[in-house]
């Protein structure tokens, strides 16, 4: 069967579904589907768990479809480019200050206020990380630069985070999840932020798509056509950040979501960038919600942290890429 | 003839070499010129500077009497298309698709794609015979579908000015003659089109030459005429010989390699 849009958006539509269905039954004593008997927990726990993962998954494959056409790199990832360790080192800052004020902030505890502050931070730190790769890179033009540069910024920041869990020990809890990347902390407020940031960087990134087909002609083409690049470059770099933002803010460093999702769109269909975004958003959500079902799952009654998982998974997917990339001569 | 583009004593420096140095230049409606010269005469630079695309450290560009600047980016992408050297296009978006970002500037970002649209998308493609290849991503078509397709990009702009920075690049021969008619007939429609031409035999078919050396024109007029012919062996250091030969549609100039 060849895949069309439609018919792909349906299939993962309905996957996302079925997700969400083991999301509400899988429990740390196994399958449960007797959601009336056990309400509470379900609606407390379990309910917001599995909206919240799909719609930080959602976010974080919008970001990266946003990235590989703005950076003209399918490669191009939001924690390849330094804008996850940014939003970390973002939230961390916010827990460190906690710390220090003598608050216990463990992200299983906070509330409505400090989430909000944590996006904001994180929203701020990830367009810090992103715009210092770019400084290091001197712009977005040699892919291999930036990735490289991406990953010095992403260690460097990594490394400042590190050195505020000297300063403030008692954010080393909130730091720890955070590395680790986890869905277990996603409450309804998290579930409502991360929907918010979704209903704001979904419309205005697929409003700009015809932006990001054009840059594949290459910049200059692009601009002769009569587009204000700079100006959509800030505006599409800001959704990418509030993207990455928002969703590390509430589950930590899930990696590779960003760059798996819109790579499986691009192998199903052949679609324009309007398209490939909402998309990449909506298997960006399948994945997550995927691995958050299979976290609980697989050795329960203990829990894996789901950004092992995507971390395992999309490593070996990013190594193939990378492979069938050289043995194509794709120069990197 | 009018002049659809006026350059004025164009000059820009890169990495501290001037690589157009004093250029002033017409493109006038209904003429199609070819800009030759040896590597690094500052071709594509003037190219890129007549298209607005790069800021000139002195001169200035005018489009139907307006400068450039003073343009709005829409209308003035409307009314000039700019092809770059293939290299930096790439991508997973089908060839259709990238035909229609011709019609960009005509519907913008945020309009609707009309059936205006569409029919100019059509009859470009088929203009550079790339309807076949329609839905095929623009990654994976040969250097020479990939180059139909982005011409047909270019001229579905359908604009008045056309810049093309080495149109003829890895296209066979039938599809660069094809090239070629299709650009007098953009011309003969009233456009002024000028191409950067790598090929000399192809260029001596245009209605004019523009010699440049040295970021400077050294010979423009027809081919038909001796000096601007002179000039152009002599920028090429004698490499070449030009011969005439007779066709049925009149005298036409040939460049082949000096014995």
């Amino acid at each position: 069967m060849a895949w069309t849009a439609s018919r792909l958006a349906a299939a993962l539509l309905l996957a996302a579904l079925m997700l969400a269905l083991a999301g509400l039954a899988a429990g740390s004593e196994g399958w449960s589907f007797a959601w009336r008997d056990e309400w509470d927990l379900v609606a407390a726990i379990r309910a917001p768990r599995t909206l919240g993962a799909f719609c930080a998954g959602a976010l974080l494959g919008l970001g990266g479809a946003v990235a590989q056409g703005l950076f003209r790199n399918p490669l191009a990832d939001p924690y390849l480019l330094g804008s996850a360790a940014g939003a970390g080192l973002g939230v961390v800052l916010v827990l460190a200050a906690g710390g220090l004020l003598g608050a216990s902030m463990g992200l299983a505890t906070v509330g409505w206020l400090t989430r909000l502050g944590l996006v904001g931070a994180a929203f701020f730190g990830a367009l810090a990380g992103v715009s210092l790769t770019l400084l290091l890179a001197h712009g977005a033009a040699r892919p291999l630069v930036l990735l490289l540069s991406g990953v010095v910024v992403g260690v460097l920041l990594g490394a400042v985070s590190d050195l505020l869990m000297l300063l403030s020990p008692d954010a080393m809890r909130g730091k720890q999840v955070f590395l680790l990347g986890t869905t277990g902390f996603l409450g309804w407020e998290s579930v409502a932020l991360l929907a918010l940031a979704l209903a704001l960087t979904l419309p205005v990134a697929v409003r700009f798509a015809r932006a990001l087909d054009a840059l594949v002609l290459g910049e200059a083409s692009a601009a002769s056509l009569g587009l204000d690049l700079p100006r959509m470059r800030l505006l599409l770099v800001a959704v990418m950040a509030l993207c990455t933002g928002s969703a590390v803010a509430q589950t930590g460093l899930v990696a590779f979501v960003g760059l798996v999702a819109p790579h499986l769109v691009r192998r199903c269909v052949v679609v324009t960038h309007g398209a490939l975004l909402a998309l990449s958003a909506l298997a960006g959500g399948v994945l997550l919600l995927a691995a958050d079902v299979a976290a609980r799952s697989v050795i329960a009654p203990q829990e894996l942290p789901v950004g092992v998982l995507s971390a395992v998974f999309g490593g070996i997917y990013l190594m193939v890429l990378l492979r069938r990339r050289q043995g194509q001569g794709v120069a990197l | 003839m009018i002049a659809l583009l006026q350059a004025e004593s164009l000059a820009l420096s890169l990495g501290g070499r001037r690589v157009v140095d004093g250029v002033s230049l017409e493109l006038q409606r209904g003429q199609w010129a070819a800009i030759v010269g040896p590597n690094g005469a500052g071709k594509s630079t003037l190219l890129s500077l007549l298209a607005g695309l790069r800021t000139p450290e002195a001169g200035s560009v005018a489009l139907e009497g307006r400068p450039l600047a003073a343009w709005p980016a829409r209308e003035r992408a409307q009314r000039l298309a700019w092809l770059s050297q293939q290299g930096e296009a790439d991508g997973e978006i089908a060839s259709r698709d990238v035909v229609r970002l011709g019609r960009l500037p005509h519907h913008g970002l945020f309009g609707a794609v009309t059936a205006r649209d569409e029919a100019a998308v059509d009859a470009a493609m088929q203009e550079t015979e790339c309807s076949g290849f329609a839905d095929r991503r623009l990654r994976e078509l040969s250097g020479g579908e990939r180059q139909r397709v982005l011409l047909a990009r270019a001229l579905a702009v359908e604009a008045r000015v056309l810049l093309l920075d080495e149109p003829t690049t890895h296209l066979d021969a039938p599809h660069q003659r094809a090239l070629l008619r299709s650009l007098v007939a953009r011309a003969r429609a009233g456009a002024a089109v000028a191409a950067v031409l790598h090929d000399l035999t192809l260029a001596l078919g245009a209605d004019r030459l523009v010699v440049l050396a040295g970021g400077r024109i050294r010979a423009d007029g027809p081919p038909g005429d001796a000096q601007v012919r002179a000039t152009l062996v002599d920028v090429f250091g004698q490499a070449f010989v030009i011969e005439r030969i007779g066709t049925a549609g009149g005298d036409r100039w040939v460049a082949v390699p000096a014995p």
